[in-house]
């Protein structure tokens, strides 16, 4: 369990005390519990949970605790170190407290163990070998409660099996903010319970089937799936967002059945969000693609590969190599990009690759801002946040942040279109109208601006007076999808103009965009951040070119333009402008679905590899299972692809690509499989490595194609890497009529996406697709919340439901991005600054 | 309850807390200024907070709520400088037998609130709390009548009697717990929070208490002294009583007595016989019946017999007895109550009044209370009466007297007292429940469980 993690070594200063006779050093402030557990010395103990605070309520971990005036018992979870402490773990009293303890927490506690999840991984039952009378001496009844009830769609209370110790209560109320479970009754009759009519609907309720100490709480993905002995497990990174929480993916009989957070210190503390814990339903899915399909039929690799090679020369042969673009690669692995990356810029020659679906920031943002990570984000004071809602795309980075406004003293700025998950923890949130993003951060940053911005002069001033003109880390992302990527990066000039020496951490939705950059998935750059490569065009400029028939073949590297690209218009007439598409994926979607040649991608969990988180720190990903059929791995993919276009990628496994790359760049300098798989690389590598062995004059590049056959640097050359180009141009947006509401688009964490689709217990918790005004503008247009409405904008006119939501300023709209049934992404233009919309009443 | 149901004490002994209590008009602004009422406030104001703290140390005001810790040392625990601190009344009076807190406030709320002000001047709380238990609905009315009258009159609020002192008093109605009469369930309960204790240490009120404040918790009658030693000096006071165990106190008498009602009494001199006999007082034991035991100090203070009956009502003696004086409620039980039952009652009780908080509390008080439910209803075997004390030993390490425990609270330890005491004095009565002899393995430390001692009547100034 993750209780073991979050002890941390001494510091310099330490005070001496005596645990079971034995003098240990501890840090001031340490609890008793921790000290003594670096001393080899396992208190027992349910309620304690080291990411928490303690609460002394199961009394398991009472102590004699000396301080000068004779032992006494007490909880040793409460008690800090102090100096001259006498502490005895195995007095006769205390071993009667302890044996009394388990007596009382059993004598209620049913004896379903054999048909217990949790039982032989169980807390209670580990403890009942070691403590307590053996036998029960209690003749009466036990408590009784009907069993289990469903607290929310994932998950299941047994109120018998509780021993009531406030771990999942606590953790509701005071890591994720969702206070949905709480007490009720008292005495013998306290339980657990939501609120009337009111579900545990957290994103984070897994954390509290993780932490339970006993069976009380279950998951549903997870229920009598498996005995805890019968699972195999390692440890891996997850990979659905691009906080990369350490995980433990957990296996039996070669099925993925459980996923459970690690406690990392830098990144995640334990926790894990629902979307990314109970994502290996999708891996498991009987939807996955086990057979390459030509035209929909199977066939075999062979042929696959064949038909694939032949329509990229036969198009490059036609049309010379432009006409090869290749959209996706972040939601694989390092080695699956960098493979993918070589293949298109050095075999195929064509630049038209990016990872993104121009939902992200720009690439040379990406690449070339100076990053922070999420300790410095939480440990800087004041943070300015400029990105989309952070519980609906990082989850846990909320949960960090969340814990750094309540308990370290962070004060967050925030900058948004719309009320966000943050906006109730942030000392201010600026709420600005679509297209006036930039402008509000020049304000709050006492730079010149242009025009009026619809924001309280007293809200301005307030952040103003918090930054003090100068920001020290900024979040920063796409605040709103409706609005271009340009709209982002002269908010953060903005910011770069103030003080040069901000750190950045920038919002990537999928799990490893920032590692697919890196390895050179995007126009003319290469592996570590080097400017170079053939020239291309991004995901919109392809889609573009596509659409005026430029494009003859388009690989989709696990990439759903139809349903991902927020213009559908544009996404809809690009894959139709194209000859072949070809998809490396491992469901199906939307866009996959034309594919002339599909190609079955190994999973998470089918191969090994790394991830790049949004810190840029590397972490592993560890194979579990068995891919599907004849699925592989997509840096493999590329391997057969070269050979059958007449190439060779060098690459033979997952370390020659860090063999490569750390070799070609001075950002990878270091890197190797061994360098990451390393103990003390638990936590993850940021990059760049510190300098030590590497010497930078000595980097070759003979063994290097990538580099000479894409006309890169010489060996020993100085290295051009991405910067960011910081823009002056000051937009103003387009003055917007009485009559329209201004569209801003954002992603949830529930949404329509493939993974989710292909999730049992997740598929139906998207909320749909709504549009979402504040209170005001259901006054001002007549119309009421429940009813449906035409929503004109200037690319379509849609059919919509409107619902009340008071988080939207007056004068927008809010729609969920990539929601089942209307799209919100039907009424953006690309091309256009401000997406307004007109509602009509339907009679 | 009405204005007239408890018979009021006409002794020798003087009234500082209950004088007002035969007054029909003893709880209005015009009756309590008619008597004296707000002249001590007055003269309090023209003291400095230290001078008031100073009388209140001089008269060793022991805290009436239970636990009997000097009011006046209690208030130099507010560490220097940290402000706000807050004043909280405790009225959650709620053990079994215990109602003069519920008398005081209702016959005489100016009385509780002229010294609610006098004590917050004195700490330097601007901001004062009244938590009446939720099921006192008629003293709740009182209070709410009185503090409205003392705000209109400028005894309480913005510059109390054109003074630079300024003080909010808030009524807050508890919603009907027990364990909130505990210090810091109560905190708890007041900031809207289920009511459940915190631990001590880190919690200690005073330092870290309301609303992580330093906070002074205060019991009614204490408060309700204050304007006395004020106008009379904390010497005076101090004259009063026996020893440490100065002034005077109420006694909540009940059970089988003729007389049953709240008593003041100057500590250190009246006996317990004198409480149960006097015709000023219980007037003898129910219909010429015998004693049989007594709880001296409410339901969780270990029972005291016959041979105890000539100690005098001061706290070190009691607690050599082996007891406490605790919340002031004394329960006289006659030669015709069965001692299972007895401890059934008050077990019950602390079972049901747990705040399920931590482990031993919860599912030990209720496991004893099914105990002695089986045993009664016939179903005991000789070993139950073992389980029993075993049980209670889990929750109360030793069943000593001063107790360990293992709880957080005293609630739990609180249900175990009524079984030590009736399992180890009369164990021929649950040897007659469960058809066979009581064999113990738990050998109880306190003085009243294990039987007669020798007790001198001479307070134990310690």
């Amino acid at each position: 369990m993750s209780d073991t993690q979050a002890v941390e070594a001494p510091a310099k200063t330490t005070i001496t005390v005596v645990v079971d006779g034995v003098s240990i050093e501890a840090n001031p402030g340490e609890l008793v519990i921790n000290a003594a557990k670096r001393a080899g010395v396992e208190i027992p103990h349910f309620c304690y949970h080291p990411r928490m605070e303690p609460v002394g309520m199961c009394r398991m971990c009472l102590v004699d605790i000396d301080t000068g005036r004779g032992p006494a018992l007490q909880p040793s979870c409460m008690i800090p170190v102090a100096p001259g402490m006498v502490v005895g773990t195995t007095s006769d009293t205390v071993t009667k407290a302890q044996d009394g303890m388990l007596e009382f927490l059993l004598i209620n506690h049913p004896l379903d163990c054999p048909v217990c999840d949790k039982g032989g991984e169980c807390p209670l039952q580990d403890q009942t070998v070691a403590y307590g009378p053996g036998e029960s001496r209690m003749v009466e009844e036990k408590r009784h409660f009907e069993k289990p009830i469903p607290i929310s769609d994932l998950v299941f209370l047994d109120r018998e099996r509780c021993i009531l110790c406030d771990r999942c209560t606590r953790f509701a109320s005071d890591v994720a903010g969702d206070a949905l479970i709480q007490f009720t009754e008292r005495g013998n009759n306290t339980q657990v319970m939501t609120f009337p009519d009111e579900s545990f609907a957290s994103y984070f309720s897994g954390n509290v089937v993780q932490i339970c100490p006993v069976g009380a709480l279950t998951a549903k993905p997870y229920r009598f799936k498996a005995r805890p002995w019968d699972l195999e497990q390692t440890e891996s990174t997850c990979t659905t967002c691009s906080v990369g929480c350490r995980i433990t993916v957990q296996s039996s009989r070669d099925e993925l059945l459980r996923y459970q957070g690690v406690d990392s210190d830098p990144v995640n503390w334990g926790w894990l969000c629902d979307k990314g814990r109970f994502g290996f339903e999708s891996v498991n899915s009987t939807n996955r693609f086990t057979q390459p399909l030509l035209k929909g039929e199977v066939t075999s690799w062979s042929q696959a590969l064949d038909a694939a090679a032949g329509a990229i020369k036969a198009a490059i042969d036609r049309d010379g190599p432009k006409s090869v673009a290749m959209i996706g690669g972040a939601n694989g692995t390092n080695e699956d990009a960098y493979a993918w990356a070589k293949l298109a810029k050095t075999i195929m020659g064509t630049g038209n690759v990016d990872a993104q679906l121009g939902d992200g920031l720009s690439a040379d943002a990406l690449l070339g801002l100076p990053r922070a990570t999420i300790d410095e984000a939480c440990a800087a004071g004041v943070l300015l946040v400029i990105s989309p809602d952070i519980k609906e795309e990082l989850p846990v980075l909320f949960i960090r942040l969340r814990d750094a406004v309540m308990n370290r003293g962070l004060k967050i700025v925030e900058v948004t279109p719309k009320a966000t998950g943050l906006s109730s923890l942030a000392a201010v949130s600026v709420q600005h109208r679509p297209g006036e993003g930039a402008e509000a951060v020049r304000a709050i940053l006492g730079q010149a601006t242009t025009g009026q911005i619809s924001v309280l002069p007293d809200v301005i001033a307030k952040a103003a007076g918090l930054l003090g003109g100068a920001v020290n880390v900024a979040i920063v992302g796409r605040t709103n999808l409706a609005e271009p990527v340009s709209a982002s990066a002269e908010a953060i000039s903005a910011v770069i103009a103030a003080s040069g020496d901000t750190k950045f951490l920038a919002v990537t939705r999928r799990g490893n965009t920032l590692g697919a950059l890196e390895m050179g998935l995007t126009p003319g750059v290469l592996s570590g951040h080097r400017v170079g490569g053939p020239e291309g065009l991004d995901t919109n400029g392809i889609l573009q070119a596509a659409s005026e028939g430029k494009i003859s073949v388009l690989v989709l590297l696990g990439a759903d333009p139809l349903s991902d690209f927020a213009d559908s218009d544009l996404a809809r007439r690009g894959l139709a402008g194209v000859g072949t598409v070809i998809a490396i994926d491992t469901l199906p979607n939307d866009s996959n679905a034309l594919a002339h040649v599909v190609l079955p991608a190994s999973g998470f969990a089918e191969k090994s590899g790394t991830t790049t988180n949004l810190e840029g720190r590397v972490s592993t990903l560890a194979q579990k299972v068995t891919s599907p059929g004849t699925a592989r791995a997509d840096w493999m993919i590329a391997t057969e692809l070269a050979w059958r276009l007449g190439g060779d990628l060098g690459i033979e496994s997952t370390a020659d690509v860090w063999t490569e790359v750390a070799n070609a760049s001075a950002y990878f300098a270091g890197c190797s499989t061994a360098a990451f798989g390393a103990p003390g690389a638990a936590d993850g590598v940021l990059l760049p490595m510190p300098v030590t062995s590497v010497s930078l004059g000595t980097i070759a590049s003979a063994d290097e194609s990538e580099a000479t056959e894409a006309g890169g640097e010489s060996a020993g050359s100085t290295q051009m890497l991405v910067t960011f180009a910081t823009t002056t141009t000051v937009h103003r947006p387009a003055p917007q009529d009485a009559f329209s509401l201004r569209l801003i688009v954002g992603r949830e964490l529930y949404d329509d996406g493939v993974a989710l689709h292909n999730s049992a217990s997740m598929s139906h918790l998207n909320r749909g697709g709504v549009m979402q005004l504040g209170s005001h503008d259901f006054d001002q247009l007549g119309i009421r919340p429940g009813e449906r409405v035409r929503a004109t904008s200037s690319r379509t006119s849609l059919v919509v439901e409107v619902k009340r939501n008071d988080a939207v300023p007056r004068g927008s709209v809010y729609m969920a991005f990539n929601q089942p049934n209307v799209s919100a992404a039907d009424l953006i233009d690309a091309t256009s600054a401000t997406i307004d919309i007109r509602l009509e009443t339907i009679s | 309850m009405t204005d007239t149901a408890a018979p009021i004490a006409k002794g020798p002994a003087p009234k500082i807390v209950s004088s007002r209590f035969d007054l029909v008009d003893g709880h209005t602004l015009q009756g309590y200024v008619r008597t004296g009422g707000y002249t001590a406030l007055r003269k309090a104001l023209t003291m400095s907070p230290e001078e008031v703290t100073a009388e209140v140390k001089t008269a060793n005001l022991l805290g009436r709520g239970g636990a009997g810790f000097p009011a006046g040392v209690k208030w130099g625990f507010c560490p220097p400088g940290v402000f706000p601190r807050y004043l909280v009344i405790n009225g959650d009076e709620s053990e079994p037998g215990t109602y003069k807190d519920r008398l005081l406030v209702e016959r005489d709320p100016h009385q509780l609130i002229e010294g609610v002000l006098i004590a917050a001047y004195a700490i330097g709380a601007a901001q004062a709390f009244i938590y009446i238990r939720g099921e006192m609905a008629h003293a709740q009315e009182r209070v709410a009548a009185a503090l409205n009258e003392a705000y209109a009159a400028g005894f309480a609020g913005h510059r109390v009697c054109g003074s630079d002192f300024s003080v909010d008093v808030v009524l807050h109605w508890g919603a009907g717990a027990y364990i909130v009469g505990e210090e810091t369930a109560l905190i708890e309960s007041l900031e809207g929070n289920r009511g459940m204790p915190r631990l001590k240490p880190p919690y200690f009120p005073a330092v870290k208490g309301l609303y992580m404040q330093p906070t002074i918790v205060n019991n009614v009658e204490t408060m309700a002294n204050l304007p006395w030693i004020v106008l009379n000096g904390g010497a005076k006071f101090a004259e009063l009583g026996n020893g440490k165990s100065t002034g005077t106190r109420l006694f909540a008498l009940s059970g089988h007595v003729n007389k049953p009602g709240v008593y003041e009494v100057e500590l250190g001199v009246t006996t317990f016989r004198d409480l149960f006999e006097k015709p000023e007082y219980g007037n003898g034991i129910r219909d010429g019946h015998k004693l049989k035991a007594f709880i001296p100090g409410g339901a969780s203070a270990p029972w005291l017999y016959e041979e105890h009956q000539d100690l005098p009502l001061c706290k070190p003696t009691i607690d050599q007895a082996g007891s406490m004086l605790g919340s002031g409620a004394i329960v006289v039980m006659d030669e015709t109550t069965d001692m299972v039952k007895a401890a059934l009652r008050l077990v019950r009780f602390f079972a049901r009044e747990s705040c399920g908080k931590c482990t031993p509390c919860r599912e030990g008080t209720t496991w004893l209370e099914r105990i002695l439910d089986r045993i009664l209803a016939g179903n005991g075997r000789p070993e139950d009466v073992r389980l029993l004390m075993d049980v209670s030993d889990n929750i109360s390490i030793g069943l000593a007297w001063p107790p360990r425990q293992t709880t957080i609270c005293p609630l739990g330890q609180s249900a175990t007292t009524p079984i030590a005491s009736a399992v180890m004095r009369f164990p021929d009565e649950f040897a007659k429940y469960v058809g066979g002899s009581v064999e113990l393995k738990v050998k109880p430390r306190g003085s009243a469980f294990v039987g007669p001692l020798t007790v001198t009547s001479e307070p134990a100034n310690v």
